[in-house]
């Protein structure tokens, strides 16, 4: 059993890995690798929802800061994109001739692999630490996120002439390597990053909740007072879990990006971010398997509700919100984790009910026989 | 100077809708500790009441037709606060204590709003009814027959799955008539007339137009807002209100009847939504996404007020309002002509709407960096739990 368990994820790895790719089309797969991508957005709310109790409606300011990264890298470095001034051709059409200051060292790949988290991450540590200084928790933390991100938002959206405002940075047109980063084989490649970096996230969330730190965390999702009445300073323990959230938003992103060809301003509306929180919920919160079986499985649903009936999403969606926080607040690995299935099964009679003395129910059948 | 005043009115008038919408949601939040993320889509039914309203008032013309708006005005306080209070009954009930949760689930709650009103139609309000009816009738025959087997929960909501399936079968099948098929109100943005006594200038004062519209809007949110503090601080159930938001546990104990409280006070806030969603049809069209774009301000309103706190909600929704209109119209500019190039510059970088609400976001959270809990913060051993 112990050694089943522990082949598991091995297994799970190398379906993802050789057997996925040989089962699905270049579309399908191509939606699974932007699955597992969310999916690392989803272990990192995990980190401060889930384990640090800190809801945050903004998760989509890192997500996104990451995919604007790797696509002006992308942008600068491919000679089809470039116009007359050998910069990216959108600036043309807002009559801008010089390339603004901040998209200069994006022209360093080095640079750009490690801003990519980099960024987010110091973002994150500012608003995080301007945030939890003052003590600001529980809801008024979930709002001020969401107005951090309306911030972020409306910037990214208004400024066309330093970032292409509404219409975003097309990236699918791009080359990397040599390859069009929309073509297929670049898109496998692609794919298989995404799945390797997955479990690397995991295991960074799992070095996180683990250990001291770990038991830090949870003690401030469950009584902040009290970690403060023993004399620890909650503070840096929540700025640096912000901190490493963000992080991982931001290479989640990065990889999304690249995957669906484009990063626009609306990976920053409200809704985006809040629907994250609901892979999150879905999947089991306060576990680190739970949250990608609930981005894999909300996505999934997702691709096959709009496809075959768009209208109907929102509804879904809404439904999901109510039905999760309602009656599964545990989610569907907590449900099962908890013994959910089992309480199931016995109701209807299938599997015996749990006997919390099994010793007294035989000392009673044995006193009848006594008697 | 005389375009600065008029800028300064139209944030007055955009201040009051955020007024009259903010003082609801602040309320429940002192009350219940609860955000609704769905007050937004309350009132954006508002709106859509005075719509149809409206529409039901045009053929009668001439004189009814100018005196659509009372009643609409009315009318959406009713529905939305109806719709609130049957909100608060069946769901946030649910989830008292868990604030984040509820945060979730009424988001949920604005999703189902947003595409109701984006595709009902005939077919699809009679697929609900069926839904409805056949959930209600199965799952209190189950009751009947099962209701003390351990499997009932379980069948309970296998039967609301079925009866919503069919639901779905039975809009799909309604569709095909082609009457019944075409949406209400549709995806678009809808344009609300204004009555004739609203439209054009109710006189001059020192050389300035006053415009109908934006004066009746702060009117009206002014009569609101008395009418508001008369009741906190006057009526019976006012009082009630008062003590659950100050002691909830302590005011249960001395027999308030703390449920009915919460009904009351999520509906009368619904119902201010519903008014202010009434109000911003004056203003421009509206359409189903209305909500999103007032409900971040109204959040910022009651952080930068502090909870349930009156004054400080109309305060910081006036500055909120006024901040808006006179950074994002760029009449700095004219007011200040002679201002020095680099801050030229910087003023023309947040004239737009949405780049001066980059400069509102970045001011309170700047603010907050000093009033944590805003200006007017709640006192009292209660604040810190």
């Amino acid at each position: 059993m112990k050694l089943v368990q522990r082949l598991v994820p091995w297994i799970l790895l190398a379906i993802a890995l050789f057997i996925l790719p040989a089962i699905l089309d270049d579309f399908r797969l191509n939606l699974f690798g932007r699955y597992f991508a969310l999916a690392i957005t989803a272990l990192a709310i995990d980190l401060i929802w889930g384990y640090t109790g800190l809801l945050s409606l903004g998760q989509g300011i890192f997500f996104s800061l990451g995919g604007y990264a790797v696509a002006m890298n992308l942008m600068l470095n491919t000679k089809s994109e470039a116009g007359g001034n050998g910069i990216p051709k959108f600036f043309e059409n807002y009559g801008v001739e010089q390339l603004p200051f901040f998209w200069q060292p994006f022209w360093s790949p080095t640079f750009t692999l490690i801003a990519l988290w980099l960024i987010p991450a110091i973002v994150a540590g500012l608003v995080g630490y301007l945030i939890f200084r003052n003590r600001i928790k529980g809801v008024y933390f979930s709002i001020i996120t969401q107005a951090a991100l309306m911030v972020f938002y409306h910037f990214f959206n208004g400024q066309q002439k330093l970032i292409n405002g509404t219409n975003g940075l097309k990236t699918s047109t791009t080359e990397l390597f040599g390859m069009l980063v929309g073509s297929p084989d670049m898109q496998l490649w692609l794919y298989r990053l995404t799945v390797v970096l997955l479990p690397v996230a995991y295991l960074i969330c799992r070095y996180f909740t683990s250990g001291r730190f770990g038991d830090a965390l949870i003690a401030i999702r469950d009584d902040e007072q009290r970690l403060r009445f023993t004399g620890f300073n909650p503070v840096p323990f929540k700025t640096i879990v912000f901190l490493v959230a963000g992080a991982l938003c931001g290479v989640s992103g990065a990889l999304y990006t690249v995957q669906t060809g484009i990063v626009s301003p609306q990976f920053m509306s409200i809704s985006n971010s809040i629907e994250m929180v609901i892979w999150v919920a879905v999947g089991g919160r306060g576990t680190l398997v739970g949250p990608i079986i609930g981005a894999t499985l909300v996505n999934y649903l997702r691709s096959l509700v709009s496809e075959a009936l768009p209208e109907l999403w929102l509804f879904v969606q809404g439904a999901l919100f109510i039905f999760v926080v309602v009656l599964m607040p545990d989610g569907i690995y907590g449900w099962f984790k908890n013994g959910g299935f089992r309480t199931l099964l016995a109701a209807f009679g299938i599997a015996p009910k749990a006997r919390t003395y099994p010793k007294l129910d035989e000392n009673a059948t044995a006193l009848e026989e006594l008697s | 100077m005389e375009l600065f005043f008029s800028q300064i009115l139209d944030g007055l008038s955009i201040g009051s809708v955020l007024l009259l919408a903010a003082t609801g949601l602040s309320i429940v939040f002192g009350l219940m500790g609860v955000i609704n993320l769905a007050h937004g889509e309350l009132m954006m039914l508002g709106a859509y009441v005075t719509f149809v309203v409206q529409s039901l008032f045009k053929p009668m013309g001439g004189v009814i037709f100018e005196l659509y708006f009372p009643v609409a005005l009315v009318l959406s306080f009713i529905v939305t606060a109806l719709v609130g209070v049957l909100l608060e009954r069946t769901l946030i009930r649910q989830l008292y204590g868990r604030p984040l949760e509820t945060l979730l689930a009424t988001w949920g709650v604005s999703l189902i709003l947003i595409q109701l009103v984006r595709s009902i139609s005939s077919a699809m309000l009679m697929g609900i009814l069926i839904a409805v009816a056949l959930g209600f009738l199965g799952t209190r025959l189950l009751r009947l027959k099962i209701g003390d087997k351990p499997f009932f929960p379980y069948l309970y909501g296998v039967t609301w799955a079925i009866a919503g399936v069919i639901g779905l079968v039975s809009v799909n099948a309604l569709s095909a008539i082609r009457p019944l098929a075409s949406a209400w109100f549709g995806p678009r943005n809808i344009d609300v007339t204004a009555p004739k006594w609203l439209q054009g200038s109710w006189g001059k004062i020192g050389g300035i137009e006053l415009p109908g519209i934006r004066i009746f809007i702060i009117l009206l949110s002014i009569v609101l807002l008395l009418a508001m503090v008369w009741f906190l601080t006057k009526s019976a159930w006012g009082l009630r209100i008062r003590a659950v938001t100050q002691n909830r546990q302590m005011s249960n104990c001395l027999g308030i009847p703390t449920d009915r409280v919460d009904s009351i006070t999520f509906g009368i806030g619904s119902g201010l939504a519903g008014v202010a969603g009434c109000a911003i049809t004056l203003l421009g069209s509206v359409g189903p996404n209305l909500g999103a774009a007032y409900i971040v301000s109204c959040f910022m309103v009651i952080v930068l007020g502090g909870v349930g706190n009156l004054l400080g909600t109309i305060l910081a929704s006036l500055i909120l309002g006024i901040i808006q209109s006179v950074v994002g119209s760029g009449s700095l500019l004219i007011v200040f002509p002679n201002l020095p190039p680099a801050a030229k510059g910087v003023v023309e970088f947040f004239a737009t709407t949405s780049m001066s609400l980059v400069l509102v976001f970045i001011f309170i959270i700047a603010f907050l960096q000093f009033r944590p809990n805003g200006m007017f913060p709640q006192k009292g051993r209660s604040v810190e739990a």
